[in-house]
């Protein structure tokens, strides 16, 4: 990485500085619910570990407030920056009343905020692809300048809906853009078992969009894309598909077992390439970040993270008869 | 008042709308230049042009999905699948996403859109042009299903359903289209879904059905009639949610039930109308309750004598209902 | 051969076509397929081509004019025919005969598949859940109506009719009769019932019951059966009980020897069953002497009415015929005017019409005093319900052979007891046994005088 890639790119250092700041605020969330599953306190986890810099960064490359973001269930970082905090997060991994993503009634990763734009999303994959496509129609009809964004994993791409949506978007030359995590494993199965070409990119082409295969570990590339392809939406040239290369660096779930998959060695070597490490180290070498700084960080996201927690596993749950409510309008 | 045809009430009611709120649009296949394969938006497209009309490409899941994002953030889209047939490949969006979108994000978000499909047999459809699809999306909390029986219905419930906050699936009786013309009032107006309808009042046996079946048993009532049998007609014309207080109503007012569908017999509607009288009217019951319902085939055959012994006519339904009025 | 081309039905969902242009005229000679005509629907514009090759010999709907589909449009002479007309059908309406029955026969078969339909089921004493709640509401008592459903299922509407109207309560004798027999006589019951109703009508308040047994107190043990009370079993029990409280019985037997009677009978017995074709019992001989007793002493043969006794002309025997559940009483009309003859006549042909279920009205209805032949069951003594509101019933009981002092000796006699019931309202003691002594004497005579039977 260059040492002053940030600044070619327009971003500030307290930009990269907050970029490191959600990337780690993801990373720290995600331990701790491990943590909480293990220790029986929350039924289960569904992780970002790994994917933290093509999160954070295509995150850094939208229009909060205007943008609208269709996140999968990875998608810590992203919705950390649109805006979800990390009590809105345990909230939801408790599945407590005043989780704004459902009220409880999801697991945790199903996001969701109208108030931050963040769509809500739902387990059967690649569904939320046409919901952007249609967001992203409703700008265009409405003339407003705004992108809708969303993402999905290498294994998704295999989904008729991501081929429906993207060619619908081709078609209408419409303001989305759609950013495939590729983390190399759709829970066991690896890529070479999911895709007979190298890299989901190349899929655009059939759908007249631009393709680019980005390095997910770096999160200033993966914004330096993704504010691209928001230009080229907002200037009517319809959609973009990008493909964040990174690495699921823990098992597909807290239900999961990865050892009986993938070697202990491959997942080790992938560790060496932990985006929050090589991000760390940009930002020592360019001289944003030190470690007094860096424990002051650490100190001050584990603080957020223990009154999360704590604030989340003592709030109410849902009424039981509140089990009724909203199946239509009232 | 003008008279008009049932698919004449369909394009009355989406341009009325179109005119009123301009969140309103159609997408679908051959919806625009072409106005529709059973010409349902006809002259919509030149009157709003192919921004609003918007000819999709042919995947139904994007139709509906794609309407699903637009209707989250405000739109009101009416998407029409081409033939309810062919809604199978969408069924994940509807059911998954459409049905569940309010109540999986507590009240945040929710999909004011409308699914339009022809539906229904005895046009020489086979297979695959003939099916009756509302069962298997009647089990769907989240979902409205309307399916009317005349054009003022049509009229008043499709601006209903287009206005609605919920997703609305509206089943349109293609055989209807252009066997029934009925006064339709140029204004405005709305007909709640969740309503039935008495479409006849009468004293030995009620019939309980919904769509193109409305308008058989209204013959045949009116044969029956000059055998001394006088026939009471529900017309539920909204499906989910059902009518249950008419149902009891029309049950009480003979007490004997006859549940007429197209769809398949079982794990049809009459499964679940039949059990609301059991469990809500048992006292009222004078006779068996009796369904008659397309055969449990997998759909009706192309070959014409094939066709029409699937198909339930006025003369199927008067022999049932007399079979009832003896009883 | 002139072939009829109709309007075809052009897409799905289309009933009707304009004909915007006829492309061949009257006289023009056509080709199969070759276009006809133009007709534009709201779907589609179309050639419509011919179905036969030949020559256009009529135009039936005009440019310009819509019509429905299977409407005939023109016809075609075919080539080298002349007579017939035959019809080219859009598949829409072809509506064949055959077609149709196997429509039916589909309804049929439906009709088989439900069991609650079934035609020749006898639903009468089963009662909906509609027919059961309303009755209860409005205090009706079901055996009172007269059902018009299936098998003579009571309906809701019957029921409704019955709080609505007060339609008269059925007469016991209507109840007894067949089913059959209550079909084909409907309309005839209905007058009778009208005439009636006003004087027998029969009133059990519901919180009664028709034995008068404390239901409640009733405890039903492990293995016992309870018997649904059907209608006729239900008439039974209200009529013996209404008779039972109504009319105090007093009883009265004597014996009768009727050894010559045995002997005439026996002798006479196979040229009768021979010439006549049925059997000769001890019955109508029986019936004869308690005619004659009768005319002797009209007042037994009368009906207490409260404020009066009528004593009636006609003397009509009422007799008691079982059958496995039910127990009828047809009357034989006139008997006084009959001989032995013409009674056992009259007996035989009720007995098989009973045992048929044919018995019609008249068969049941007037009559004014009951025999009873209780010793066809092997009983020596009875102690009869009498058929109100006749005065008296008399049984006869079993002959049988018993040592009696005959002519100051003892003897083997054939010997008959009869027990008379008597309403103690309308006769005395007196004259009941009077009757009775003249009926034992003339059931003795008939023997030694070998009555005539004819």
């Amino acid at each position: 990485m260059e040492k002053t890639m940030h600044s070619s790119l327009g971003l500030t250092e307290q930009d990269v500085i907050d970029m490191y700041y959600y990337m780690l605020l993801a990373r720290k969330l995600d331990e701790r619910m491990w943590l909480l599953n293990r220790a029986g306190k929350i039924p289960f986890v569904i992780s970002c570990q790994g994917q933290e810099a093509a999160q954070v960064g295509a995150a850094f490359a939208l229009k909060k407030q205007k943008d609208i973001i269709l996140p999968y269930y990875r998608d810590l970082g992203v919705v950390l920056v649109f805006g979800l905090t990390p009590k809105d997060l345990m909230l939801s991994a408790f599945a407590k009343a005043e989780d704004p993503n459902s009220g409880g009634r999801q697991m945790p990763g199903h996001f969701g905020s109208k108030k931050l734009n963040i769509v809500t999303g739902s387990s059967p994959v690649t569904t939320q692809v046409p919901h952007a496509v249609g967001v992203a129609l409703a700008a265009k009809m409405r003339n407003e300048e705004l992108v809708a964004f969303t993402t999905f994993g290498e294994g998704s791409s295999n989904q008729g809906d991501f081929h429906e949506g993207a060619n619908f978007a081709g078609v209408h030359k419409l303001p989305v853009i759609l950013m495939v995590e590729n983390n190399k494993y759709a829970i066991s199965v690896p890529i070479k078992k999911q895709l007979p070409v190298d890299s989901v990119a190349v899929r655009a082409q059939g759908y007249g969009m631009p393709g680019y295969s980005i390095n997910g570990n770096n999160p200033l590339e993966v914004f330096q894309y993704v504010k691209e392809a928001r230009t080229r939406a907002i200037n009517g040239e319809g959609p973009t598909l990008l493909e964040a290369v990174t690495y699921r660096l823990v098992p597909h779930s807290s239900d999961d077992d990865d050892r009986s998959y993938r070697s202990r060695e491959e997942v080790e070597e992938a560790k060496k390439q932990d985006p929050i490490l090589v991000f760390k180290q940009y930002l020592y070498d360019s001289g944003v970040l030190n470690d007094e700084k860096h424990q002051a960080m650490v100190e001050k996201i584990q603080r957020e993270v223990d009154e999360a927690t704590e604030y989340a596993e003592n709030a109410a749950y849902p009424e039981p008869e509140s089990t009724l409510l909203y199946v239509y309008e009232e | 008042m003008a008279v008009i045809s049932y698919i004449e009430a369909v394009t009355m009611a989406m341009r009325e709308e179109m005119k009123r709120d301009n969140q309103v649009f159609v997408l679908g296949e051959d919806v625009g230049v072409r106005g529709g394969v059973f010409r349902a938006t006809t002259g919509l497209y030149e009157e709003f042009g192919e921004d609003r009309v918007i000819d999709t490409p042919l995947a139904e899941s994007a139709i509906v999905g794609v309407g699903i994002g637009a209707a989250m953030v405000g739109m009101r889209p009416i998407a029409e699948i081409q033939f309810a047939d062919f809604i199978l490949p969408a069924a994940n969006q509807i059911i998954s996403e459409a049905a569940k979108i309010r109540y999986r994000s507590n009240n945040d978000w929710n999909v004011p859109m409308v699914i339009r499909a022809p539906y229904g047999g005895g046009v020489h459809g086979a297979l695959y042009h003939s099916q009756s699809i509302e069962a298997i999306f009647s089990n769907v909390p989240g979902l409205k299903i309307v399916a009317p029986s005349t054009p003022y219905d049509v009229k008043g419930l499709l601006k209903a359903a287009i206005r609605d906050n919920d997703p609305v699936l509206f089943l349109e009786h293609k055989r209807l289209y252009r066997l029934v013309k009925g006064e339709v009032p140029e204004g405005d107006y709305t007909i709640a879904i969740g309503k039935a309808e008495v479409k006849r009042e009468g004293e030995d046996v009620t019939v309980i059905t919904y769509g193109l079946m409305v308008q058989f048993a209204l013959q045949a009532a009116e044969k029956l009639e000059k055998e001394g049998i006088s026939t009471h007609i529900l017309d539920l014309r909204s499906l989910q949610p059902l009518d249950k207080e008419a149902i009891i109503q029309a049950t009480k007012k003979t007490g004997k039930v006859l549940i007429v569908h197209e769809d398949n017999k079982t794990g049809g509607l009459g499964g679940e109308i039949s059990a609301i009288i059991a469990e809500e009217a048992l006292f009222e019951l004078d006779a068996p309750i009796k369904r008659l319902a397309g055969y449990d085939t997998p759909a009706m055959p192309y070959s014409p004598p094939m066709e029409k012994f699937y198909m339930l006519n006025p003369e199927k339904i008067a022999n049932a209902i007399r079979d009832l009025a003896q009883f | 051969m002139a072939t009829k081309v109709l309007m075809p039905q052009l897409g799905e969902s289309v009933t009707e076509g304009t004909i915007t242009r006829w492309l061949k005229q009257v006289g023009d000679s056509v080709n199969k397929y070759e276009p006809l005509c133009e007709v534009e629907t709201d779907k589609v514009t179309a050639e419509v081509p011919a179905t036969v090759s030949g020559t256009v010999i009529e135009i039936v709907v005009e440019e310009g004019t819509t019509v429905e589909v299977g409407k005939l449009i023109c016809h075609i002479q075919e080539q080298g025919s002349v007579e017939e007309t035959t019809e080219t059908l859009p598949i829409e309406t072809k509506d064949t005969e055959k077609e149709q029955e196997k429509v039916s026969e589909n309804a049929q078969q439906d009709k088989k598949l439900n069991p609650h339909l079934n035609r020749d089921e006898q639903s009468n004493v089963r009662y909906s859940p509609a027919v059961l709640r309303i009755a209860q509401e409005n205090n009706v008592d079901l055996t009172q109506i007269q059902g018009t459903g299936l098998g003579r299922r009571i309906t809701r509407k019957d029921v409704l009719s019955y709080i609505e109207n007060g339609l008269p309560v059925l007469k016991v004798d209507q109840t007894l009769a067949s089913k059959d027999q209550m079909k084909k006589q409907q309309p005839e019951t209905k007058k009778v019932l009208n005439q009636e109703s006003e004087s027998k009508e029969v009133k059990i308040s519901p919180a009664e019951n028709e034995a008068g047994i404390k239901i409640d107190n009733l405890k039903v043990e492990a293995g016992d059966q309870e018997i649904v009370v059907n209608n006729v079993r239900k008439t039974i029990a209200k009529r013996m009980v209404q008779s039972k409280n109504e009319a105090p019985h007093a009883w009265l037997t004597v014996e009768a020897d009727v050894s010559d009677l045995v002997l005439y009978r026996n002798k006479i017995k196979n040229d009768f069953k021979k010439k006549e074709n049925f059997n000769l019992t001890y019955l109508p001989f029986f019936i004869k002497a308690v005619v004659e007793g009768l005319k002797e002493y009209p007042i037994v043969n009368s009906v207490w009415a409260e404020d009066r006794i009528l004593l009636k002309k006609r003397i009509n025997i009422s007799i008691a015929v079982a059958t496995e559940d039910a127990l009828f009483v047809p009357v034989i009309q006139d008997a006084d005017q009959k001989s032995i003859y013409g009674i056992a006549k009259a007996i035989d042909e009720l007995a098989q019409k009973t045992r048929e279920g044919k018995l019609t009205i008249t068969d049941l209805q007037d009559g004014t005093f009951t025999v009873n032949n209780t010793g066809t069951f092997g009983s020596i003594l009875s102690a009869p319900i009498l058929n109100s509101p006749q005065a008296g019933i008399i049984t006869m009981e079993s002959i049988v052979k018993r040592p009696v002092v005959y002519q100051d000796m003892i003897a083997v006699r054939s010997m008959v007891n009869l027990c008379m019931s008597l309403d103690h309202r309308v006769l005395d003691g007196l004259v009941a046994g009077r009757f009775i002594q003249s009926v034992k004497q003339k059931l003795e005579d008939m023997g030694k005088k070998e009555v005539s039977i004819y």
